[in-house]
C-alpha cells in the first residue's frame, strides 16, 4: 500500500478496514495498489509528483446505515474520510481527496431514483443518480419534466449540485445548488439530519420549501466538509411547449457595455428565459454567441498582432468588411405565441444600440424530432450527452491530444465593462504565466447575476510543462483576485490558494468555517482540506 | 439402448442450446453494459468524441474509430483501457464498471464478427 492516513498506526488502519468491510462487505472495501488507483485524479495537475493527492482506501456503501456505519468507524481510529458521488469532478479534482491518505467513500452504488414528481416538478434522489440516469427515468415513465444537465452526462445530480455545478436551459434551473431543495446527511458523528423541512417527521413539502425554520444549513455542504449528503431534492423544468432563439449583432467594441445592460434588463425581467451567449464575432469560434468564421489573412494578422490586437484596426476591420464585433445569441422557451413576442419585444429593445442587427434564429416545437436533436447543442434542451468530451480530444486538427484539464474559472461582474477589462487583464496574465489563452476568450452566462470564465488549461503529463502550469494556474488565481475577481470551484491543489483569496477581515470566513469544523467534527475526519478548510487534528501544511 | 441414446442425444442437444443461450446472454449483457457505459463516447453518430478521436488516431491504418466495428480488439486490451484510460479518456472504478462488466464488455466487442463484404470490381475507381 503507497500511502497511509496521517497519524494513523497501520494497526489501527488495518482494524478500521476490517470494520468497514464489516458495515459493507468485502467486495465493496478497495485496498490494493490497482484499485485504490482508480480513485486518483485522472487530470491531476501533479500526475506521478509529490503534490499529487492520493487515496489509501475507498469504502462503497449502498445505504445511508452503511454510511453512518462508516463514519462511526473512522471516528474511533480517526480516520479521514473523502466522500464522492459519482467521482466524475474532472477538470476540478475528479474523485481524488484534499488530504493524501484519506479513505474515499463512494457513493455510486447508492443510485436509487427515490421519486419524480411531474405536477410539482421535483426529484429525490442518491448521490450515485447520474444525469444520463435521471433523463432516462423520466423518459421511460414519460414524465412530463426536464432536466436541466450539464455537458458531461455521466456526473451525479447531487455531487454536481454541491460542487455548485451549473446547465444550459432556463435561468430557474441552471444554477444546480438553487435548484436544490432538501437534504439528508450524515454528519461527523454518524448521525443522520434532514433539512429544511425534511426535519419535520410526516412533512409533505421536503422537496417543495426550502428554508424550514431557523438557520438554512444546506449550503455548508456544498464544496463543505461537514457531512455526507446521502439523499437530495432537486427542482425540475416542466416540459416547455416550444423554443425559439436569435441573435443580435454590435459593431463596435464598446457596444458591447449597452448590449449586456440590456441583455441583464431581458434576461432579469424573465423575457428572455434561457441561457445568452455572449460571443466575439471576428474570432473563427465565435465564443458562445454563435458560430465564428475562420479568419482570413488581413484578420489573422490583426488578431495575432504582437503585443496584442489593436482595438481601432479590429473595428475597422469589421465596418470595411460588414462584419460584427460583438454577438449575443438569446434563447426563450415556453409557449410558442409567448416565446414569439418575447423574441420580438427583445429585438425592438435592442435595436435601440446603433448598428446593431438581429437575425432569426432556430425554433423548435417539442418534443423534438431525432433529426432536430441531432443538430442541437443537447444540453439547451436538456439531453445528457458526453460531447464535451472532445475539448483536448485528438481530432483530425488535434493530433496530439491533451491528457485532461484543469478549469479556471473566475467569476466576473456581468457588465460589459466587467468583459473588456477581465480579457485584457487576464489574456495579460495568462501570457505571463506561460499560460497563452484567447485574447477574447467569453464568459459563460451559467449564473444569471454573474459571469463566469471557464477556462481549460491543458494537463500534459510532462512533468516540467505540468509543474509550470501549475505555478501559472496559481499566478492566474493571485492576479484575477487583485482585480475582485475569484474562482467559485477549483481542484484540491488550488483550493488553499482560492481560499486565501476570500481574506476579507483577516480571513474571517475561513476562521468562521475552521471554528464549525472544530465543533461538529473534533476528530477531523470529514473531507480534511476540503476548500481550504482544515482543522487542529489536520491542519493546513503552509509552505 | 435406442432409448439411452435418445436420451444422450436429447441431453448433448440441450447443453449445446444451453451453452450458446448463455453465451447469448453474455453478449446481450456486454452490450448493455456497453451502452451504459461506452457508447455514449464510442457510439455512431455526432457528438461522439471517442469515436472521432479513434477515427483520426487510425486514419492510416485504416482501422475504424467505431470500437463496435473493430476486429482486432483483445479482452487484454479491452480491460487496459477501461482501468487505466487514454488520453482524456479517465479510468473506470469498480463500483462502475465491475470486473465482470468488463469482461461482458470485452466477450462483446471481441466477439466474431462477420468480414466486411469485399468491394465489387465495378465500384473500384481508378
Amino acid at each position: 500500500m503507497a500511502v497511509l492516513p496521517p497519524g494513523v498506526s497501520q494497526r489501527d488502519f488495518s482494524a478500521a478496514i476490517a470494520q468497514f468491510q464489516s458495515a459493507v462487505g468485502k467486495d465493496w472495501v478497495f485496498t490494493s495498489d490497482p484499485d485504490v488507483a482508480l480513485y486518483r485524479d485522472a487530470y491531476s495537475p501533479a500526475w506521478g509528483q509529490a503534490e499529487e493527492r492520493l487515496a489509501s482506501a475507498a469504502v462503497a456503501p449502498d445505504s445511508t446505515e452503511q454510511v453512518q456505519q462508516i463514519v462511526r468507524t473512522a471516528n474511533i481510529y480517526k480516520i479521514p474520510l473523502f466522500p464522492i458521488s459519482t467521482g466524475k469532478n474532472l477538470g476540478y479534482g475528479g474523485s481524488a481527496p484534499n488530504l493524501s491518505g484519506s479513505v474515499v467513500v463512494d457513493l455510486k452504488r447508492m443510485n436509487r431514483i427515490l421519486e419524480v414528481d411531474d405536477v410539482r416538478h421535483y426529484a429525490l434522489v442518491e448521490p450515485g443518480v447520474a444525469y444520463f440516469d435521471l433523463y432516462r427515468h423520466i423518459q421511460e415513465k414519460k414524465l412530463n419534466v426536464w432536466i436541466d444537465t450539464p455537458d458531461p452526462g455521466w456526473g451525479s445530480v447531487m455531487g454536481n449540485a454541491l460542487d455548485h455545478g451549473v446547465g444550459y436551459t432556463t435561468s430557474q434551473f441552471r444554477n444546480h445548488f438553487d435548484a436544490h431543495c432538501g437534504m439528508e446527511v450524515v454528519l461527523a458523528n454518524g448521525e443522520v439530519m434532514r433539512t429544511g423541512l425534511g426535519a419535520v417527521p410526516g412533512s409533505k413539502t421536503w422537496q417543495d420549501y426550502k428554508y424550514g425554520f431557523g438557520p438554512t444549513v444546506d449550503g455548508l455542504f456544498a464544496q463543505g466538509n461537514y457531512g455526507i449528503v446521502t439523499k437530495m431534492g432537486i427542482w425540475l423544468m416542466p416540459a416547455p411547449e416550444a423554443y425559439t432563439s436569435g441573435t443580435v449583432s454590435v459593431a463596435k467594441h464598446d457596444d458591447l457595455i449597452r448590449l449586456v445592460e440590456m441583455v441583464n434588463y431581458l434576461e432579469n425581467l424573465g423575457i428572455s428565459n434561457g441561457m445568452p451567449g455572449f460571443g466575439f464575432a471576428l474570432g473563427a469560434g465565435g465564443g458562445r454567441g454563435g458560430p465564428g468564421v475562420q479568419p482570413d489573412a488581413q484578420l489573422a494578422a490583426l488578431l495575432g498582432r504582437e503585443g496584442g490586437p489593436d482595438i481601432a484596426e479590429l473595428e475597422r476591420y469589421a465596418a470595411a468588411n460588414n462584419r460584427a464585433f460583438w454577438t449575443c445569441r438569446l434563447q426563450f422557451y415556453g409557449p410558442k405565441t409567448v416565446v414569439a413576442a418575447q423574441w420580438e419585444y427583445a429585438k425592438s429593445r435592442l435595436a435601440a444600440i446603433p448598428g446593431s442587427r438581429a437575425t432569426d434564429g432556430p425554433s423548435y416545437d417539442f418534443p423534438l424530432t431525432p433529426e432536430q436533436l441531432a443538430r442541437v447543442q443537447q444540453v439547451a434542451f436538456g439531453v445528457p450527452n458526453m460531447s464535451i468530451f472532445s475539448i483536448g480530444a485528438r481530432t483530425e486538427r488535434n493530433p496530439t491530444p491533451s491528457s485532461g484539464h484543469v478549469w479556471f474559472s473566475p467569476i466576473i461582474p456581468r457588465t460589459g465593462e466587467g468583459i473588456l477589462e477581465s480579457q485584457k487583464v487576464l489574456w495579460q496574465a495568462g501570457r505571463d504565466a506561460g499560460i497563452p489563452f484567447n485574447r477574447f476568450a467569453m464568459p459563460a452566462t451559467y449564473y444569471s447575476r454573474a459571469f463566469i470564465y471557464i477556462i481549460g488549461i491543458p494537463i500534459t503529463r510532462n512533468v516540467e510543462t505540468d509543474r509550470k502550469n501549475r505555478d501559472g494556474f496559481r499566478q492566474l488565481i493571485k492576479v484575477a483576485a487583485e482585480h475582485g475577481w475569484v474562482e467559485y470551484r477549483t481542484a484540491p491543489l488550488y483550493q488553499d490558494n482560492v481560499m486565501d483569496t476570500y481574506s476579507f477581515n483577516n480571513h474571517a470566513l475561513r476562521r468562521f468555517c475552521e471554528t464549525m469544523k472544530e465543533a461538529v467534527d473534533p476528530n477531523g475526519i470529514m473531507a480534511p482540506g476540503r476548500s481550504g478548510i482544515w482543522s487542529k487534528r489536520h491542519p493546513r501544511a503552509r509552505a | 439402448m435406442r432409448i439411452t441414446f435418445s436420451l444422450v442425444f436429447g441431453l448433448v442437444v440441450l447443453l449445446w442450446a444451453g451453452g450458446a443461450s448463455a453465451q447469448e446472454a453474455a453478449l446481450q449483457k456486454g452490450k448493455q453494459v456497453y451502452d451504459y457505459w461506452c457508447a455514449t463516447c464510442h457510439g455512431e453518430g455526432p457528438g461522439k468524441p471517442g469515436t472521432t478521436a479513434l477515427a483520426a488516431k487510425y486514419k492510416e491504418s485504416g482501422l475504424p474509430g467505431l470500437l463496435e466495428a473493430r476486429t482486432n480488439l483483445t479482452p487484454q486490451s479491452v480491460r487496459f483501457f477501461i482501468r487505466n484510460g487514454a488520453s482524456i479518456m479517465p479510468f473506470f472504478r469498480k463500483t462502475e464498471v465491475s470486473d465482470a462488466d468488463v469482461d461482458a464488455i470485452a466477450a462483446y466487442l471481441t466477439r466474431p464478427k462477420p468480414a466486411a463484404p469485399p468491394v465489387a470490381p465495378q465500384a473500384v475507381r481508378p
